[in-house]
């Protein structure tokens, strides 16, 4: 007999086995996709490198060019091509994922691109360059770009898998698509992580802080406020908030229509086009930037060779930033007072995001915290730095954990259209709960179920997430069935619903159709257009799932054989051996049926071993023996 | 073979090895593999004594330790059916946490325990004549502060008839004068309403004064 048992014990430990073939699935690192710029990073051993570009640069403007030639370009090069095809080119993208047509009609007027009319209602489409693209398209294509400088940095390593962050106040629909342009850019998503979350574990980690501490993240396109327990390794979200279409965007929208009326009365009135939007937008960044250091400066915007000169002061750029401002301290108030804290509990409040480099915005938060923000960590790249620590965590290990939270209330449409809430906003993830409806009708055989997300009474003041019928509801008088609807949130913050009628017990499967997501068949043939090696690529992946599978029944066996093999007789024993050989053989190869056959088989040869363990355990316990060998994996607490 | 339920604790094969494993344990202690939650109540699920007078501390130290070994997190690189596994355990500490360390969640669960169960989702009307006086009269005087001052004592007057309450509450349940326990959860439940009224409006005139 081997000793082979004794030796694979060691390597369970749970919670400790380390994947097997870690080295083989590819780097994992940390993503931040920001409406503005992005940024990559991966840590080995807790030292992060935020992953550069060859001239050093880490931030990757979040711009795609469609060139009419098919080419796609990201990046600083489709920066700069704005001016001259601002038809081909989409910025900030971020703000529409998971959006419809009617939540963007608010930024209609502001928005760069055209809108492409979609009969089905679902999430916006844009018209660039002669084509049509969801906004998950587009940030898979920036996702691609992002995948292929890490790989650069990391000197042709590659790179499969990555902690992505989203802002906490993500609503589902926002997050689903940020899976779902993740899954065409051929990257496996480890976690979701809300960005303020990730930032404060790159701060946690540096500066060993304990306590609560606030993180206040000004992006491009959206705000987050974040209040977080820190306690020896433990990031617990007490409380989280903002706004998903709040940021220094609104800021430049701001400062380039103070251009553009500036501009009517120096070259004589007439029809904005879009390339002055255009302009006057990249001006209002340049403006914005320049007056963080100088008190006030002066811009030419020239388009069909009509200059404009613009002059401004700090000061009237804080008149025109401040509206935006206080709205982001009074969300602060709002989720101070949802933590159920006070303000001077804070011990600590950490800036993140390009916007908060603004002195009026700093100035703001230090007023209303008490106390000078951190901002010793590069806001720009913080979240990166968090997400590759986490990346890391999930993959090797770590002594740190995230606790995070619902950032919105989940709840269904009752009667009268009012809002029944079933996960309220700031409950730890994951998380389970279900609530009862009944019939309203006599014989009523099916049920429409509204599913929406956010904190109004009124379903038509909160985001819808999906709708779906419950169907063969036995015929009952009205009030008299029972139907039980579960929402699940999991760990990314992604909700699935489920529903059973309790009276007769059946569930029923339903079909969520989301109201701004993509459907699966939509997603199935972008998977199929984008990916050419989608075919070997899946291969590869199942294959190396069903290995993992696999590897595991090997240790689990071992490990009942190194406590109970004296129940096995010589032959039974050689039996399993055998069938356990299979398998490693088959783990060598690449054919993944013949893996998991070689799985099955073992389970048949280890089927009497299994019967003889069970029976061993109840006489012990009847006799009261090893119940302490039994309970002993309970564990405690600490 | 017969077996009595009760004297013995209750074993099932475990998912991964197929060996005998106690239904409550978190790991198989023979393969090591995660188990799912076991039917067990919030108090014993966090590794607390089942009582009234919860020390948060505790709690917030139990509930962190636990986490540590059964997060999703700690289960990324694995397969399926144990993230899945994971995920089930997260949520039911989630569900024992959240449950335990809210006072009145906390009453009304360790009653149910007791075998007096408060209705705490009832939206019917306050049987209890003397509660729905108290109640109403407060809640006008609540409705009729129009200055910051006037509210701000009204907010503390009602935190302190909330705390005040939840010590009948500790009295009454380690006293075993369970009905009395259960009125008083459901008194409970409509101070801490109350209470929370009088929070934002507090909140409400502040802004206002600003």
């Amino acid at each position: 007999m081997s000793d082979d048992g004794l030796v694979m014990l060691q390597l369970c430990e749970p919670g400790e086995t380390p994947a097997p073939h870690e080295s083989e699935r590819g780097a994992a690192v940390g993503i931040d996709l920001g409406t503005t710029n992005s940024v990559v990073a991966l840590s080995f051993e807790t030292e992060v490198e935020v992953l550069r570009a060859a001239d050093g640069k880490a931030l990757i403007p979040s711009v795609v060019h469609y060139k009419d030639d098919g080419e796609v370009v990201v990046g600083q090069a489709a920066r700069e091509a704005i001016l001259e095809s601002p038809d081909h080119v989409v910025t900030s993208i971020k703000r529409l994922m998971g959006r419809g047509i009617e939540d963007v009609k608010s930024l209609a007027g502001t928005l760069p691109y055209t809108l492409e009319p979609n009969p089905d209602g679902g999430m916006v489409r844009l018209r660039v360059a002669g084509r049509v693209l969801t906004p998950v398209e587009i940030s898979a294509d920036i996702l691609r770009a992002i995948k292929a400088r890490a790989e650069e940095a990391l000197l042709g390593k590659f790179v499969s898998r990555a902690v992505i962050t989203v802002p906490a106040y993500f609503d589902d629909a926002a997050r689903t698509a940020t899976k779902d342009a993740a899954r065409l850019a051929d990257i496996e998503v480890l976690r979701l992580v809300n960005e303020p979350t990730a930032a404060a574990l790159a701060y946690g980690l540096d500066n060993s802080v304990e306590g609560l501490y606030a993180v206040y993240d000004l992006g491009g396109g959206t705000f987050d406020i974040s209040i977080l327990k820190m306690e020896k390794g433990v990031f617990q979200v007490k409380a989280t908030g903002g706004d998903a279409v709040l940021g220094g965007d609104d800021i430049d929208h701001s400062i380039a229509e103070h251009f553009l009326s500036q501009r009517k009365v120096a070259v004589g009135d007439h029809p904005i086009s879009s390339g002055e939007v255009k302009q006057a937008l990249m001006t209002a960044r340049v403006a914005k930037e320049c007056l963080t250091s100088r008190p006030s400066g002066e811009w030419m915007i020239e388009v069909d060779g009509k200059p404009s000169l613009h002059t401004m002061t700090r000061e009237q750029l804080e008149s025109l930033a401040a509206p935006f401002v206080e709205r982001t301290i009074s969300i602060c108030r709002d989720v101070v007072e949802d933590a159920g804290i006070d303000v001077a509990d804070i011990q600590g409040v950490v800036l993140v995001g390009g916007s908060t480099r603004m002195p009026l915005v700093r100035a703001r938060v230090a007023e209303f915290f008490g106390r000078p923000p951190l901002s010793n960590i590069n806001p720009d790249e913080v979240v990166a730095v968090g997400a590759a620590l986490q990346a890391e965590a999930l993959t090797v290990g770590s002594d740190t954990l995230l606790l995070d939270v619902t950032p919105l209330s989940l709840g269904i449409e009752t009667m009268g259209g009012i809002v029944e809430k079933v996960i309220p906003r700031n409950t730890p993830i994951p998380v389970a709960m279900a609530q009862e409806f009944t019939t309203y009708q006599d014989g009523q055989s099916a049920m429409a179920i509204h599913v929406v997300q956010g904190e109004r009474e009124m379903v038509d003041q909160n985001r819808s997430l999906a709708r779906f019928v419950l169907r063969g509801i036995p015929p009952m008088t009205a009030g008299a069935a029972r139907i039980r609807v579960q929402f699940q949130v999991d760990a990314d913050g992604l909700l699935t619903v489920s529903a059973t009628e309790m009276t007769t017990g059946v569930e029923q499967q339903v079909v969520v159709k989301p109201s701004y997501g993509l459907t699966d068949d939509e997603m199935a043939t972008m998977l199929r257009d984008s990916l050419v090696h989608a075919r070997d690529d899946m291969a590869q992946r199942l294959l190396t799932e069903a290995v993992v599978e696999a590897q595991r029944s090997v240790l689990a066996v071992q490990s009942a054989l190194s406590v109970d093999q004296d129940l096995l007789s010589a032959d039974e024993r050689q039996a399993i051996d055998a069938a356990i050989e299979q398998v490693n053989a088959a783990c060598a190869g690449s054919d993944r049926d013949a893996v998991t056959q070689a799985v099955d088989d073992l389970e048949n040869a280890t089927k009497s071993f299994a019967e003889k363990r069970m029976d061993r355990g109840i006489r012990n316990a009847l006799a009261g023996m090893s119940v302490d060998r039994l309970d002993g994996a309970l564990g405690g607490g600490e | 073979m017969v077996m009595t339920a009760q004297a013995m604790p209750a074993l099932m094969p475990c998912w991964s090895c197929k060996g005998p494993v106690a239904t409550r344990a978190l790991f198989c202690s023979v393969c090591g593999a995660v188990q799912g939650p076991g039917p067990i109540d919030h108090f014993t699920r966090l590794g607390l004594k089942a009582t009234f007078d919860v020390d948060l501390d505790e709690l917030e130290k139990q509930y962190f330790g636990f986490q540590r070994r059964l997060h999703p997190d700690r289960f990324a690189a694995k397969t399926p059916k144990e993230r899945a596994l994971s995920q089930s355990q997260a949520t039911a500490l989630n569900e024992a946490y959240e449950t335990l360390k809210d006072p009145l969640k906390r009453a009304a669960y360790l009653l149910e325990l007791m075998g007096h169960k408060v209705d705490l989702t009832a939206c019917g009307t306050i049987s209890d004549k003397s509660l729905l006086m108290e109640q109403m009269e407060k809640r006008e005087a609540i409705a009729d502060a129009d200055s910051v001052e006037t509210i701000t004592k009204l907010s503390a007057a009602a935190d302190t008839d909330v705390l005040s309450c939840q010590c009948h509450i500790s009295a009454a349940i380690n006293g075993e004068n369970l009905d009395e326990a259960v009125h008083l959860t459901i008194r409970l439940k409509y101070l801490v309403k109350l209470a929370e009224e009088a929070r934002t409006k507090k909140s409400r005139l502040t802004r206002q004064a600003r």
